[in-house]
């Protein structure tokens, strides 16, 4: 049999929710135990190694000077770079405080603000090359699949580019938006979820990010006809990836 | 002088990125103890502010991805708090099942995957499995039936969806909850081997009373509601938290150290919780403890892992209780903006977990303050971690390494909630 692959797992700012994500694979883990070499992985080994890897799974994104040099090291040991879920992509939720300023949000936070070393928080791809991006906060475990298999046929995965409206049809769901002039951000955003929340009766709040070229102005439009105040819209767009190019402008940059 | 030192600079197995550093001098007297919490913050209680009440649920979620549950819940209390919400039983019932099914996860999570390798010689789980494949499958049911039950009422383990302030935006069907309800009933066994496991297995011996805190109520096993109180006689109603509770900042950590006003550092979590709340257990769950020939209440925290085990106990004869009752109607809720304060305290995993909000006549957050168990517990782990030391002074270095390690596993940090 061919040399297992290396993989490694690593945790930035984030929640630890994404590593919880593979843990979740209870059925396929003594599979995976089998197929990969887990080299480095600080939340469940003690003896770890973050050399010569040919996975790396990035969780969380970049907000002190250390991890900017660390992404670079692990960048510079790994083969395929993964930004795993959407703080690696873009900051996700915590990326909100980009639009205060750091001494005001450390002020708030902490009584002395000079032992805080913590800058705006940016996904790893403003530091590092990445070679792909698993969407979502956090990713679905069928995605995380997809990756890993690919990874072991030596093939591109084919992760999800479509709207989460495609989903949503493929469920028989009636749309919110149309229906119950309800905000949905279904239409911009990233399938991969299998339209999870509009399934049970809520909106799409967009926690798998946008979807490639999606058309934030028209939806936001559409928001406005159905009764938000440029507030309401603000917050909207600035939740999961308010830092994208695809929603800077609506996030109110 | 410092002669050794004692230095993890990321402890393993743990959530999050926390260090030791301890230095022991020639006269065998310990100095610079750190527990130095480097988890980056995320300052999610400043952008809280300006956000709607009916976000902080979904917003507050991503503090952790191990207990997202316990901060959607808090949350959700939180704000119903302070617009004056009073929920229904059903939706009071969906919630503690939601949390028990957490706690099943995390609990497991914390025994098996986390701390049972130290125990049993191995550096991971996925070593162990070569040698231990019974153990290590047992583990990956339990883990994937609490999540399974997560995921069926919230729509999915990490992050789930359906709850709202004043109910849920779906409910599952009779149908899918009698397929869980006999999975529960399955795993009960389960739950009994993993008693005898941790019963068994040999854990350092160390004891230090000091003051352990968790929520409280005479009629259940308190989760999502009850007073704070403690071992020393505190009876804390949650709105009056911060009257007694405080925090200051250490240079080193990024997560703030609690202590009780006048008082001294305290522990949460899963020993406090079975010390101060046993009576309230299923009958299995307190036989189980008496029969386990460890007495509560207890005070050595490397017996966490047990209390961890006789709560899986309960928390599957209590989620079968909560199935077996549950009217599964629908039900619609009619709430209206309201200014205000609130605040709530909820049992999260690794213990008692504050959240407080005031509100402006739009729902719109003007304040927000969260502690989290880690936060309550770091200065305790420091003060254990200062007496633990003493008493392994003359061991090697390596194993006084492993074991202060295995201290901090014990408490179960989730370092990232800590720092939020």
């Amino acid at each position: 049999m061919a040399k297992k692959p290396k993989i490694g797992v690593f945790k930035f700012t984030g929640c630890a929710g994404c590593q919880m994500e593979i843990l979740r694979m209870e059925d396929e883990f003594l599979d995976l135990i089998k197929l990969f070499d887990i080299c480095y992985w600080k939340m469940a080994k003690r003896n770890n190694d973050d050399k010569d890897l040919d996975i790396a799974l990035i969780e969380g994104g970049i907000s002190t000077p250390w991890e900017i040099e660390e992404i670079k090291y692990i960048r510079k040991n790994t083969k395929f770079l993964v930004a795993f879920g959407d703080c690696a992509i873009g900051g996700c939720i915590p990326s909100i405080r980009n639009w205060i300023p750091q001494m005001e949000s450390e002020e708030i936070v902490y009584p002395d603000p000079s032992k805080i070393c913590s800058t705006k928080l940016h996904g790893i791809g403003e530091y590092v090359k990445v070679d792909a991006e698993l969407k979502g906060c956090p990713p679905h475990r069928e995605t995380i699949l997809e990756l890993l298999k690919s990874a072991l046929l030596k093939i591109i995965p084919r992760l999800r580019h479509h709207p989460v409206c495609v989903e949503c049809k493929l469920k028989g769901n009636a749309c919110l938006i149309i229906n119950n002039k309800l905000p949905c951000m279904g239409p911009v955003i990233s399938g991969g979820c299998g339209a999870i929340c509009p399934t049970l009766g809520r909106i799409c709040e967009g926690c798998f990010g946008p979807m490639s070229n999606p058309n934030a102005a028209a939806l936001a439009k559409i928001f406005r006809d159905i009764g938000l105040n440029d507030e309401d819209i603000k917050r909207k767009f600035r939740k999961y990836s308010g830092m994208s190019p695809e929603f800077r402008l609506e996030a109110g940059h | 002088m410092t002669e050794k030192t004692i230095k993890v600079d990321y402890i393993a197995r743990v959530e999050g990125q926390g260090a030791i550093n301890i230095g022991i001098t020639k006269d065998g007297k310990v100095e610079n103890l750190q527990f130095k919490i480097f988890e980056p913050p995320r300052f999610f209680e400043s952008f809280l502010v300006g956000r709607k009440y009916d976000e902080v649920m979904e917003l507050t979620s991503r503090i952790c991805g191990i207990c997202p549950v316990a901060h959607q819940i808090t949350a959700l209390r939180a704000v119903e708090n302070a617009m004056g919400i009073l929920i229904s039983n059903q939706t009071k019932d969906l919630r503690k099942l939601m949390a028990i099914s957490a706690h099943i996860q995390s609990n497991v999570l914390s025994m098996y995957f986390l701390s049972l390798p130290d125990l049993m010689g191995y550096e991971s789980i996925i070593a162990m499995g070569k040698d231990h494949l019974d153990i290590v499958k047992r583990a990956l049911m339990l883990k994937k039936l609490g999540n399974d039950i997560t995921q069926l009422i919230g729509g999915r383990s990490v992050h789930p969806v359906t709850m709202i302030v004043d109910g849920f935006t779906s409910i599952p069907s009779k149908k899918n909850f009698e397929v869980i309800r006999k999975r529960l009933i399955d795993a009960k066994k389960a739950a009994f081997e993993t008693v005898d496991l941790f019963t068994n297995i040999k854990i350092p011996d160390f004891t230090r009373r000091c003051e352990h805190v968790a929520i409280s109520n005479s009629k259940s096993y308190a989760i999502n509601d009850g007073h704070l109180k403690s071992t020393q006689g505190i009876d804390i109603n949650e709105m009056n938290y911060r009257d007694f509770i405080f925090e200051k900042q250490k240079p080193y950590s990024t997560a703030l150290h609690s202590y009780i006003k006048d008082r001294d550092s305290f522990m949460v979590g899963p020993l406090p919780r079975v010390n101060l709340n046993l009576e309230q257990m299923s009958d299995d769950a307190r036989n189980a403890a008496k029969n386990c020939g460890v007495k509560f209440p207890n005070y050595n925290p490397f017996v966490s892992h047990l209390a961890r085990a006789i709560e899986l106990v309960h928390d599957i004869d209590e989620s079968i209780e909560i199935i077996d009752r549950l009217p599964l109607k629908e039900e619609h809720s009619n709430h209206m903006c309201k200014s205000g304060f609130g605040a709530a305290i909820t049992e999260a995993p690794r213990g008692s977990l504050y959240h407080s909000y005031v509100l402006n006549n739009n729902g719109v957050v003007k304040k927000a303050d969260i502690v989290p168990p880690t936060a309550h517990n770091a200065y305790n782990i420091e003060k254990d971690m200062r007496e633990f030391v003493q008493t392994i002074i003359d061991e090697p270095l390596e194993d006084i390494t492993l074991k202060c390690e295995m201290l901090v596993r014990a408490y179960d940090p989730c370092i990232s909630c800590s720092a939020h």
